[in-house]
Parts: C-alpha cells; structure tokens; sequence
C-alpha cells in the first residue's frame, strides 16, 4: 500500500506517494533524481549512502523512506551554499583525498556529522567514527588529512 | 584493422546551439554541451574525418581530427578512448595534451571513453595508459601544434622555423607578429589539416623541458566530484527510464529448467523477459522490479551442477595444473644438477585464494534502444571493447551501438566485461523505454569475475657459502606476470601453469603478480633465514638490477632497517620485499605488531619506495601508491572468497572484510623521479611488495611461516591452537 511521504530535501519539501518500506536511497536516486548518495552495499557497512537526517549521519540505504517522513534530509547537493563549497568540500578538493569519488559525498557527510558534534576531534576520534565508510581506492591517508584541515579550521561546524 | 568510420567530424561547440541530439530530440545548447563534455555525454553529427586506424587498440595511425580539435573560443577538445576510473587518467592524459600544445591545461576539454567519439585506445588495463596512450595523445597534440604552426608559418609566408609557440599564440620571432590557436581555427584550412594522420616521429617535448607533465594537476572534474554534480554510470537518467533486475542462479553452474513468470506478468508496470537462461524484470522502481523477481523466483526450477568449495580449492586446481608433460618450464643452467649438488635444498608451497575487486560502484548500466540503434552508458573498462562483446551477443550492426562510460566509480581491472550493459540492452528492447542495471553488492561479489587463486611451488638450492644457486619456481593458475625472478641465480625453472579454474576469473590490480611476488620474496626470505643471512643482504647479494637495488636500498634506508630488525620481539616483526612488474620497480618495508592472545597481525608502519620513470603527476602518483598499500593489506590479510556448493558464503562487506581506517598504518611513501627512461604506470606495482613484507614480518616475531594469502586467519589458529 502506498503512503504519502515529505522529504525536506536540501531545504525544499519534497512528495512523493510510494511503498513506505523502499530505501531512502532509492526514493532520492529514482523519484528525485538526487544521486549524490549512491549505492555501495544496501546494508549500511560501506556508508556510501550516508545522508544527514535532521543532522544525524544516516544510512539511507538502509532506512525505509517512512522513517523519513518530515525529516530534513541533506545529501550533497546540499552542502554548498551558492558557489561557496562547505569547508569539508574545499578541504578534499584542497588534499586532493579523491580518487573514484564515488565514496566521497557519504564520506564527507559522514564527516560534518561528526564536526556537527564534536568540532576538534582527535585523529584517533576521526578514525573511529569514519570506520564505517569504506573507501576501495584507499584514499584513507588522504581522507583523513582532510578532515583534518576541516577540523582544524573551525569551532563549529553549522549544518544547513 | 578496425573498421569503424562512426566519427565523422568532431564538431566545434558553436555548431551545438541548434543541434538536434539524435536520439533523444533534446536541443543542446552550448553551454550544455560544453557541461557534457566532461561527462562524456556529447553527441556528433555531422561527416568529415575518416577514422580508420592503424591497428586496433593503440590509438595511432588515427587522423589528427579524431584526437585534437581546436575551438575558436580558445579551448582545445582531445580525444581518448581510456576510462578515468579513480586512477587520474583525466588529469594525466589532459596533461600530455597540454604539453605538447603549449598551453595551459585548463584549456583542454578532454572527452574520454566513447566508442563514437573517441579513438580506441584500447581497455583501460595493465598499466598501458602511462605507457602507450600518453605517447598517443602527445603525438596527436604535437602534431596539431606543428601543423598550425606551419599554417601560421603560411599565411604571413615565412618559415616555421621563425615561428614561436607558447600559450596557445604563435609568435613570428622577428617581426613579433602573433595569432592564436583560436584564430587559426576559424579557418576552414585546419579542418584539412586535420585529416591528415598523426606523425609517429613527431619531437616530443623532453622530460627536462616538461612545463605541464610532471606537475600535481588536480582532476579537472575534482569540482563535480565534491558537489555530487557527476554522474556515475549508476546515476544516468534518461526520460522514461525503467530499472531492471536479473534473476540470477542459485549456484554456479545451475541452468534454469523451467518458471513460472504469470505473478509477475500480472504485476502493473511490469516487464518481464524470458529469453532462454536470461530472466529479467523491468519496472518504473528497482524496489517494484525486485518484488517482480521474488514473486516468481520460487517457481524456478534449477538443475544444479557440482562445485568444489574454497577449502579444497587449492588440492583441486593442482590436480587440474597443466604441469609434467603439459607444459614446458623456461629454464636456465640445469635445475637438477643444481638441487643435486646443493649444500641445503629447501621446498615450499604457497597459497593465494580467490578475492574480488570490490570497486565502490558495482556494475551499472542504462540501455536506450532509438530506431534501432542502441546507446550504452556503462562502468566498464573499454568501451570500443564491450560495444564489440554488444554487436556479437545482441547481432546488431557495429554502426548502431554506442557505449559511453562516464568517470565510474572504481574497477581494478575488475570491469573488463559488460554484464550489466547486455542485460539493460536486452531488457530496454523489450520494455521499448530505457533501462537502468545496476547490481547489488551481492551480485557483485558473486557473478563479476575474480582475482584468480594460485598454488606455487619452490624449491631453491643453497651452496655451502649460503648463495643461491639452484630456483625451480612452479605457478599454477593465477597467471605469468612477475614470475621471472630479479635475482641472480645460475641455475633456474620456471613454469606458470594453467589450471580449470571453478570460478570465473580475470585480470585484477597487478594481477598475478601480487600472488608469483609473494610467494617468491616469502621463500627469499626463507632461504636467507636457511643462510643464516639478513633479509637485506641476502637480496642485495643477488641483485643485480640497479632499479631494484636502488627502491630496496631506499625504503631499509628511510625505514631505518638494521637497527629495526635488531628490536624484533615476539610482539613486534619487520619484515621487507621488492619486486619488478610493467616496467616499474618496488620495495616495502613494514612493521607489525602480533597480539598473540587473539592471533591478531596489526600493520603498523608501511615504507615503500617506488620508481616508475619519470613521474607524471607526483601527487596522483601518491595517492595510487598509498591506495595499492592499503589495497594490498586486504588481500595479505583478510580478503578471500569463501565458496561451497557454488554458492558465495560471504558475498556481503559484513562478511568480507576490505581494508577499513582503522587498518590503515603509518605509510611512507619515497618516490623516485628517474629521467632517463620512459615513464611506466604506477597504479598497479605498489601492491605487490606488501603480503610478502607482512609475512614475514610475522616470522620474523613469531617463527611462523604464513604460506597462505591471506594471513590473518592461519596466524590465528597457529597461535590460539
């Protein structure tokens, strides 16, 4: 049965009718056409679909779209305000901690969830919390210097 | 020789404002285009250039049209059928044009990877682009430069001799007069010129000269990268796009006897296809298509077919080698006569199991079929070459199948096959409405092929001075490359061997060289600990060839190797090897700490140093150096595909444990920059110096000799037994 589902995506409220239990994922990707989070394993161990969901670091992959209703969700596209990347995005453009890139916009969210919560983290904090985003290129050394700089460059990070 | 005339003319972007796309009636405007063309979504119309080429796959003998454009706003369109898969073929590849144009490489808009537009540079595999497609585009760029020189040269009528280039302006030395690449390209004499071929003996701009090579150039999409503006192959919509799912077997081997499709045929929106083995569903959701495909799955019945599992694998391709009689060992000196008279005579096997390539993006594809012809947007490795495998499986005409790759999100050399770009093919024919295949994970990890499982048998002589003087070398199954040993010996055989391989099996990162150098630098290191000699020394002992001596010397020097290895405790090993493959040279030290309770091997230091020729993009040469480390850890340590009845028992990222942050050790990485030879790749090599290293190591701490990749799991029961 279908339901009535709101999405804030980005800051713009989204509806769509659809099966409650689809993945977040999929309701972004296919009836939004938002692919910034993408698909790397539907069972939320690689975090490549990580979004923010009123803030919090979610897998959407692995989160039925009902558990989203009325939630601000930020991918992404979401990140930048106008032509000013977030401080995240500068920072992995600045190290150049891209290979693929197809795992960036899960780690770099990942990331602001965890600058949203703790600003001046540890390395060993870092590593911690990115544990669950897996990067096949192996980017890590360079990953984790980015976050790093975005780290060391603020007091608090603010999550639109 | 390829027959492929489906480039007729690059055309400039102005000619786009009222071009008509010709699939999808959709008006590109310029600005468009210009975006598209970094995604490689950009479609010609118009004739002109002849395309035919010299021999298949290496890009030359091509018409310098088919490799360079001028635009008459100053930009530079390039031409390249290689895929940017992670491994900064973009930026190194816009570099090389760049070089040879003498302008700066933000004015090159390089379209990449698409069997219409580009020339067929041939897969995007073992190291070649470095090598092979660089020295392509350098001589495409060159030539343009010479030719607009020359008609620079012709126009104010003097000789090109007179002529400076610099910036993408032409410069008559004397009377300082200039016009720019821009300028010339209005001219309707360029696009003759153009036809004309590339120049195999053009001068290319030597190393020391380099402006552009050489430097860190960022990818020029890094932007697209951050903002999730890119499109993967998984993330190409077209209008009216259905997403398709594929039934698969339940084992390998098993053959589909009969189903029951009717649930799913009643099913609204629904497309079902049954042609022969191939099942697949279609469906305005990929969550609608998936309920299709489980609606009737239980219906099917299977005819299953026996599988040996991985723990008999390694008895099972031995017994199925091709040795003895079947094949012939290369050999020098005399092998028997050597072992015969050698003071001590050791013989050892060593193992390397099945794993996957694991890229982030499984395989994707969407399939649009307009009047008959089909367009393919795919993550695959080549695109000349899956349109190929298309033509064959589909019977449809060469000229009426096009395959673009978009940036894709990583392969490994896992992504040489199109599996995903047939099934949507197929699947948009029948639904008359384009397709999106995209596999999961768990498709990924069990019908992609994988890194091939090796048995390797040594056996090494040593004289009563400790030398080395007698190497029998026995690969079986996973390949030749890097078999041949580096070190001096008198007297050697060595045989790679093939096997029936179960699983189905392909090219990966290096190959089977990560499986020949691992077992080759374990048993070094066991004839050296039989010599009573230092790893070090009993290697340099032996080494005759400079570039490895000097990577082997370079990573014990920065890694401080004889005061280290005087500090081995039970608790802490190091442990070194080095190697040679494509044409580049390397050399890991590394550190590991052995939790001997839990039978846990931690890497906690990596020290490599690397030579591949004159580096191209020192900073994208790291990140691939630093990425085949940790790459390497994974497979010395954890990865194996466990398997039995033909089913995949841990087709799952729970269950198949790939290098995470808290894997990664402290890494060094010494890159040397030697000029005086040509450049080779660096994306592949860096790996093969790590599972050796790693174990041993561990013997070095705790005596054990690990013979099996991966590791993690043997150190265990040994230690908690």
């Amino acid at each position: 049965m279908d339901a009535t589902i709101t999405l804030i995506v980005n800051g713009t409220e989204k509806t769509v009718v659809t099966d409650p239990q689809r993945p977040l994922l999929d309701v972004l990707r296919e009836d939004l056409h938002v692919t910034g989070p993408k698909y790397g394993c539907g069972e939320g161990r690689c975090g490549a679909c990580t979004v923010l969901m009123d803030g919090k670091r979610t897998f959407s992959c692995s989160t039925p779209v009902s558990m989203a209703n009325k939630k601000k969700i930020t991918t992404i596209e979401g990140l930048a305000e106008g032509n000013s990347l977030h401080r995240l995005q500068q920072a992995f453009l600045d190290e150049g901690a891209i290979q693929c890139g197809y795992c960036t916009p899960g780690m770099i969210l990942a990331a602001a969830a965890l600058l949203n919560e703790n600003p001046n983290p540890t390395d060993e904090q870092i590593v911690e919390w990115m544990d669950g985003n897996i990067c096949r290129c192996n980017g890590y050394t360079k990953i984790l210097k980015a976050i790093r700089r975005a780290a060391a460059q603020i007091a608090e990070v603010k999550i639109p | 020789m390829i027959k492929d005339t489906s480039i007729k003319e690059i055309l400039q972007p102005e000619h786009f404002d009222s071009a008509e796309e010709s699939s999808g009636q959709i008006k590109i405007s310029r600005r468009t285009f210009m975006q598209l063309l970094s995604t490689g979504l950009l479609i010609t119309v118009t004739e002109g250039v002849s395309f035919a080429q010299g021999r298949s796959g290496d890009g030359r003998g091509i018409a310098v049209a088919a490799r360079v454009q001028i635009n008459t706003d100053g930009t530079i369109t390039v031409m390249t059928g290689k895929v940017e898969e992670g491994q900064g073929s973009r930026a190194e590849l816009s570099q090389a044009a760049a070089e040879e144009l003498r302008v700066n490489v933000d004015k090159i808009r390089l379209v990449m990877s698409d069997s219409d537009l580009t020339p067929d540079d041939g897969r995007t595999a073992g190291s070649r682009t470095t090598p092979s497609t660089v020295p392509a585009v350098r001589q495409g760029a060159a030539t343009a430069r010479e030719l607009l020189t020359r008609l620079a040269g012709t126009q104010w009528n003097v000789e090109p001799g007179t002529l400076d280039v610099h910036d993408g302006t032409i410069t008559h030395k004397t009377t300082g007069k200039k016009l720019t690449y821009a300028d010339l390209a209005k001219s309707k004499d360029v696009a003759v010129l153009f036809k004309n071929s590339v120049s195999s003996d053009v001068d290319l701009t030597p190393v020391e000269k380099w402006e552009t090579m050489g430097t860190s150039v960022p990818r020029p999409n890094i932007r697209d990268i951050v903002t999730g503006a890119h499109r993967y192959p998984s993330d190409i919509v077209r209008p009216n796009m259905l997403y398709g799912k594929i039934l698969r077997p339940p084992s390998y081997g098993a053959t589909l006897e009969s189903i029951d499709l009717s649930k799913a045929e009643a099913m609204k929106d629904v497309v079902v296809v049954r042609d022969g083995q191939f099942v697949g569903f279609a469906a305005p959701t990929s969550f609608r298509a998936t309920q299709a495909m489980e609606a009737v799955a239980g219906t099917a019945s299977w005819k299953t077919a026996p599988h040996p599992s991985s723990k008999e694998i390694f008895a099972y391709l031995k017994e199925h080698a091709r040795t003895g009689d079947r094949s012939r060992p290369r050999t020098k000196g005399s092998i028997d006569e050597a072992l015969a008279k050698a003071d001590k005579v050791l013989s050892e096997t060593y193992n390397v199991a099945y794993i996957q390539h694991t890229p982030m993006e499984p395989r994707a594809a969407v399939a649009e079929w307009n009047d008959g012809k089909l367009t393919v947007w795919a993550g695959v490795d080549g695109p000349h070459q899956v349109k190929g495998d298309l033509v064959r499986t589909l019977s449809v005409e060469s000229d009426r199948v096009r395959v673009i790759v978009p940036d894709m999100g990583s392969g490994f050399g896992g992504k040489h096959s199109g599996e995903a770009a047939e099934e949507a093919a197929r699947l948009a024919k029948a639904a008359g409405r384009p397709v999106s295949v995209r596999w999961t994970r768990a498709e990924e990890f069990t019908w992609a092929y994988f890194r091939p499982a090796a048995v390797i048998e040594c056996k090494g002589g040593l004289d009563d001075k400790g030398s080395l003087t007698a190497w029998d070398f026995t690969s079986i199954n996973p390949g030749g490359s890097a078999i041949d040993t580096p070190y001096n010996i008198a007297n050697t055989s060595i045989l790679s061997a093939g096997s029936d391989s179960p699983m189905r099996q392909g090219a990966y990162r290096c190959l089977a060289a990560t499986a020949n150098n691992f077992a080759r630098e374990s048993f070094m290191d066991e004839l050296a600990a039989a010599a009573g000699a230092d790893p070090l020394a009993f290697r340099l002992a032996h080494l005759e060839n400079e570039r490895i001596r000097t990577v082997l010397e370079a990573a014990a020097r920065h890694f401080d190797w004889p005061s280290r290895r005087k500090k081995v405790t039970p608790e802490t090993g190091v442990g070194l090897a080095c190697g040679t493959e494509k044409n580049s040279v390397v050399a890991a030290c590394v550190e590991v700490g052995i939790d001997r309770k839990r039978g846990e091997i931690k890497v906690h230091h990596v020290c490599e140093a690397f030579e591949c020729g004159p580096i191209q993009n020192p900073a994208n040469l790291l990140s691939q150096v630093q990425g085949c480390i940790v790459m390497g850890l994974g497979g010395a340590l954890r990865e194996e595909m466990e398997f039995e009845n033909g089913k995949i028992l841990n087709a799952s990222f729970a269950r198949y444990l790939v290098p995470r942050f808290k894997d990664v050790p402290k890494i060094d990485v010494h890159l040397i920059n030697k000029t005086d030879i040509p450049s080779a790749g660096g994306g592949e090599t860096p790996i093969i110096a790590i599972a050796p290293a790693i174990g041993n190591a561990v013997f070095a701490a705790t005596g054990i000799r690990l013979r099996a990749m991966p590791m993690q799991r043997a150190l265990r029961a040994d230690l908690t037994s």
